[in-house]
């Protein structure tokens, strides 16, 4: 930014992006309520506004009339800073991300983006990262059980998918020699290797953009990874004992997650804002890289909430192995296989025939291991249900038998 | 260079006005009508049983915050190297398949001694 800039400029910038991501989070739980609703063949919220559009605000409105019971037992302040921790980094992940183009108002020509580092992608992980600690601290600062087994459980889910997305950015990071978002999505504005074809990092990259947005579901502990409020076992998980409008803060927090995780997937390999302009007018042509943005992101959020409706809750083992005996591996060997084919091209690249061949014998190779490990992880479930299946289920006599002693019999 | 910081600063006074100010109305609009029950801890209607702090879980927590630890420092090491690997040419990528590698068979090793299982 340069000093000359009138302050006016980063105020809108900021205000703007805010606003939108805000705006956004709540249609998304609007929207969600109603698809989940049709595919539950029910109908969901329809009566306040234009196909009950505005739920989510007289939602949020009468949060703010419900008692905010602060439990003897919590840690206080740990208890009350935790629900803000997770909205306040969920808004300042969104600082780097740009969603749309170069806007021009009153002579001054800016993009409409709070802040274009030179770190970029990095703050994106790091603020992310952040937000383990409003799960982590809520769950610990409770000082009652359910919170605290919720608060590790969800702890180690996204710790573990952070690494996986973490280093399937590194691949983005190889491919495109930036941390800086706006040369991240400037290289993917043109045309990709097939004429016509967008160059979007999805299509070379896309066994890192298949671990980030199996990442992505994880982090933002979205069905079917929402172990963290597996309601059958945790009650609510990390959130138990917070009620009103701190409740209200960590649902804020989930949802915004959903929008912020897809808006950082569009603008890593999905090329962001960018888009056709169908040579509409300079006064105007501004609009169309939002509504790119807006469209793709979307695309995405809904992605989220079919697979909401779609899937049942995995187990926590399943979770994990999936999490680091597939993603992790994979996203790791192809930061290195980026790496080399990155080297190969700038020596000159390698004829259309070996290349496509490559390719092939690649996609082979993931696809074998992926399919290994769902048999593994198949062949462990099946020994699980063998273990679980009781002999003794049809003999009378059972409950006569002598068993392990039970928990409450073992002194805390 | 910090000036680039600014609006982030601006966005941060925002997001926190929104998420404290909200917090902050809330308490002043709302009822506050505690009794003991309200008050304790929420164990399904039960008599709260645990005494959360000093309890143990599980020790497989600990196995994944010490390799999380591990992963995330070469996710450290990569991200630089990712930056500069063209200058490095094949040298560098020889480097850094050879420090994978070294974590690969110690990963390798951990699944097979069974250090990821859960049950």
């Amino acid at each position: 930014m340069e000093p000359s800039t009138p302050l006016w400029v980063p105020v809108l910038q900021t205000l703007v992006v805010f606003a939108y991501f805000l705006l956004f989070t709540a249609l998304l739980i609007w929207a969600e309520r109603r698809v989940v609703g049709r595919m539950q063949s029910r109908i969901g919220p329809n009566r306040i506004g234009p196909g009950g559009v505005l739920q989510t605000l007289i939602d949020g409105v009468k949060m703010f009339f419900k008692e905010d019971v602060t439990p003897s037992m919590v840690n206080n302040p740990i208890y009350t800073v935790a629900p803000l921790v997770g909205v306040i980094a969920g808004f300042l992940t969104v600082a780097v991300i740009p969603i749309g183009g170069e806007v021009t108002l009153f002579g001054e020509e800016f993009t409409l983006v709070v802040a274009d580092l030179h770190v970029g992608v990095l703050w994106v992980l790091a603020l992310s990262s952040l937000h383990v600690y409003s799960t982590f601290l809520a769950g610990w600062a409770s000082n009652s059980p359910y919170p605290l087994m919720g608060g590790i459980r969800s702890s180690a889910q996204m710790i573990s998918y952070e690494i996986a997305q973490g280093l399937a950015v590194a691949s983005v990071f190889v491919y495109a020699g930036s941390l800086r978002v706006s040369d991240i999505v400037a290289a993917q504005a043109g045309s990709g290797p097939i004429a016509g074809m967008p160059g979007w990092y999805a299509i070379p990259l896309f066994p890192a953009f298949v671990v980030f947005v199996v990442g992505m579901v994880a982090e933002a502990g979205r069905p079917p990874f929402d172990l963290a409020e597996a309601e059958g076992e945790l009650v609510g998980g990390f959130h138990t004992e917070y009620s009103g409008l701190r409740f209200g803060m960590f649902m804020l927090a989930e949802f915004m997650s959903v929008v912020v995780m897809s808006a950082i997937v569009v603008t890593l390999f999905l090329g962001g804002p960018s888009g056709p302009t169908f040579g509409l007018p300079d006064a105007v042509a501004w609009v169309m890289p939002v509504f790119w943005f807006t469209l793709k992101t979307a695309a995405f959020v809904f992605f989220f909430i079919l697979l909401r409706g779609a899937l049942p809750r995995t187990r926590y083992h399943r979770l994990m192995d999936l999490g680091w005996k597939v993603l992790i591996p994979v996203a790791l060997v192809w930061v290195l296989v980026t790496a080399a084919w990155v080297l190969v091209s700038e020596a000159g690249g390698i004829s259309a025939a070996t290349r496509t061949w490559l390719a092939v014998g690649a996609g082979v190779i993931v696809i074998a291991l992926l399919l290994t490990g769902e048999r593994q992880t198949a062949r462990a479930t099946d020994a699980d249900v063998d273990a679980w299946d009781d002999p003794d289920r049809d003999d009378p006599d059972r409950d006569a038998k002598p068993r392990a002693p039970h928990d409450e019999e073992v002194a805390p | 260079m910090l000036a680039e910081y600014l609006p982030i600063l601006l966005l941060f006074l925002v997001a926190s006005a929104f998420a404290v100010g909200s917090v902050a109305v809330s308490s002043l609009v709302g009822p506050r009508q505690p009794n003991p029950t309200k008050l304790s801890a929420y164990e399904s209607g039960n008599e709260p049983l645990a005494d959360v702090p000093g309890t143990r879980f599980s020790v497989k927590f600990y196995m994944v915050a010490m390799l999380f630890l591990i992963f995330d420092i070469e996710a450290v090491f990569l991200y630089p190297w990712a930056l500069v690997f063209r200058e490095l040419g094949w040298f560098g990528l020889g480097q850094m398949a050879l420090f994978v590698g070294i974590l690969g068979v110690a990963f390798i090793y951990e699944i097979g001694r069974g250090g990821l299982e859960w049950d």
